[in-house]
């Protein structure tokens, strides 16, 4: 059976270790905070000027000035620190944040990724997607495997970019996948329970290994 | 030299021509500076280029002076919220060029600091590239990006003291510190305002230099655009509070 999306935020949850800063995107990345192993230490950054995002406030304690990247209103921790956007940025840009788990409409086996425009329809903007995949030190792209039918793993994305050659690992509803972004291009090493090999040939344009270790 | 104005009409006073490029602070609507926004409604100013992370939403922030027509151009990174916006873009009535959120960050920092083009790795091999310097540096390519000042910035703040010392409130801090510094003239709305020395020193964010005019905005409204909660256990303390300044 594929994953659910909460089975994909539980696994995109075992790459995070104790004491990682972690940037998540909206959507089923949002999720992953609900699978932080107990015990574990990470802080949570919003990219508009927060680290130590807390969860959201119980109803009557909602602060207009206290919300997450996505403009949702959130809570404050005790390791919690602000700071403006242009010093979000740096931390970004700068190889601070530990890993970024985000959406995309494609990944590509030479890990360029597509998320924020489809040509012909209204562009919203990329927000702060494009810095995130470019300094980010591992980006872990959590997404179904295919949408309409049509697989969003490919051999080069058909979507413009958002970023060239950034991703190290795909988790979709079928399985996981390592990507080496310098050249090595994608390893499956898991599948979701009851998916086959031939399942995810079946489904995925773009060419990849198979992994020694994967478990079937 | 007074700082202090006595409303957000008057501190705009000669400062507000048409085809003037005006920064707004704020993200989505949280930290922006409503009331100077609405006064530049009321000046009629028009053809406005407007640097800001968002364009508001319908009839809130920005929106206002996209429902009077005054904007022609914006440059953000994310105007997903608000339908007179994509109206008007659709109608060609309206300019947008996007720019990645890090990079308008940082191209507000660096017009500021005298900076006037910096590399960046974020973007590289896109459509923002296009057209744009590329170089590399230890094995890795940057797209050059271009320092950004405008003629106004308008920011809100917290707390802020007759000298024009600032302090802002959790993630209402966002654009407005870097925008402070990248208008040729800076005006700041405050929540309270207080005398020089009321503000601990150590606690300063954006020095009183970089702010021209201010007006006091004791009542001004909030918005939550995303209003998201949880249930309460009978365990939970009420959530935590930081330490004000």
């Amino acid at each position: 059976m594929p994953w659910t999306r909460d089975q994909m935020a539980e696994r995109a949850a075992k790459e995070l270790r104790d004491g990682f800063y972690v940037n998540l995107g909206i959507g089923i990345p949002t999720l992953v905070s609900n699978y932080i192993p107990d015990g574990m230490s990470v802080q949570l950054q919003s990219e508009n000027g927060m680290l130590g995002t807390g969860p959201f406030p119980f109803e009557g304690e909602e602060d207009p000035d206290l919300i997450n990247a996505g403009k949702q209103t959130v809570t404050e921790l005790p390791t919690t620190s602000y700071f403006n956007s242009a010093d979000s940025f740096a931390m970004i840009r700068g190889g601070h944040i530990d890993i970024a788990i985000l959406g995309a409409m494609e990944v590509a086996e030479n890990g360029d990724l597509a998320n924020w425009m489809i040509p012909g329809k209204v562009v919203k903007g990329m927000g702060g997607a494009m810095d995130l995949v470019g300094g980010v030190k591992k980006v872990v792209v959590v997404m179904e495997h295919s949408a309409k039918g049509d697989s969003k793993l490919k051999k080069m994305c058909t979507l413009p970019l958002t970023g060239a050659g950034v991703v190290d690992m795909v988790i979709t509803d079928l399985g996981v996948f390592t990507l080496d972004r310098h050249g090595g291009g994608l390893t499956l090493i898991e599948l979701a329970p009851d998916v086959t090999l031939d399942d995810i040939n079946a489904k995925t344009e773009a060419s990849f290994k198979v992994a020694n270790t994967l478990k079937q | 030299m007074n700082k202090v104005y006595a409303d957000a009409r008057s501190a705009l006073a000669g400062l507000l021509k048409d085809g003037m490029t005006i920064m707004a602070g704020g993200f989505g609507l949280c930290g922006i500076p409503e009331t100077l926004i609405l006064a530049i409604r009321d000046s009629g100013v028009k053809n406005l280029t407007v640097v800001s992370n968002n364009c508001g939403t319908d009839g809130k922030g920005l929106g206002i002076l996209l429902d009077t027509r005054q904007i022609k151009k914006m440059i953000s990174s994310y105007v997903g919220e608000n339908k007179t916006f994509m109206n008007q873009f659709l109608a060609n009535e309206l300019e947008i060029e996007f720019n990645p959120q890090g990079t308008l960050a940082e191209r507000i920092r660096a017009g500021g600091a005298g900076i006037p083009a910096f590399f960046t790795k974020t973007g590289y091999g896109t459509k923002i590239a296009e057209g744009k310097d590329t170089r590399e540096f230890d094995g890795e390519r940057y797209v050059m990006e271009r320092g950004l000042v405008a003629d106004l910035s308008i920011v809100h703040a917290y707390r802020g003291d007759t000298e024009g010392n600032l302090v802002y409130r959790k993630t209402a801090r966002n654009f407005n510190p870097p925008m402070a510094t990248a208008g040729k003239v800076t005006v700041a709305e405050v929540e309270h305002l207080v005398k020089p020395g009321d503000i601990n020193p150590d606690h300063i964010v954006t020095p009183g230099i970089y702010v021209k005019r201010m007006i006091h905005v004791p009542t001004a409204t909030k918005h939550i655009e995303q209003r998201t909660v949880r249930k309460r256990q009978k365990a939970d303390a009420p959530a935590g509070t930081g330490e004000e300044v």
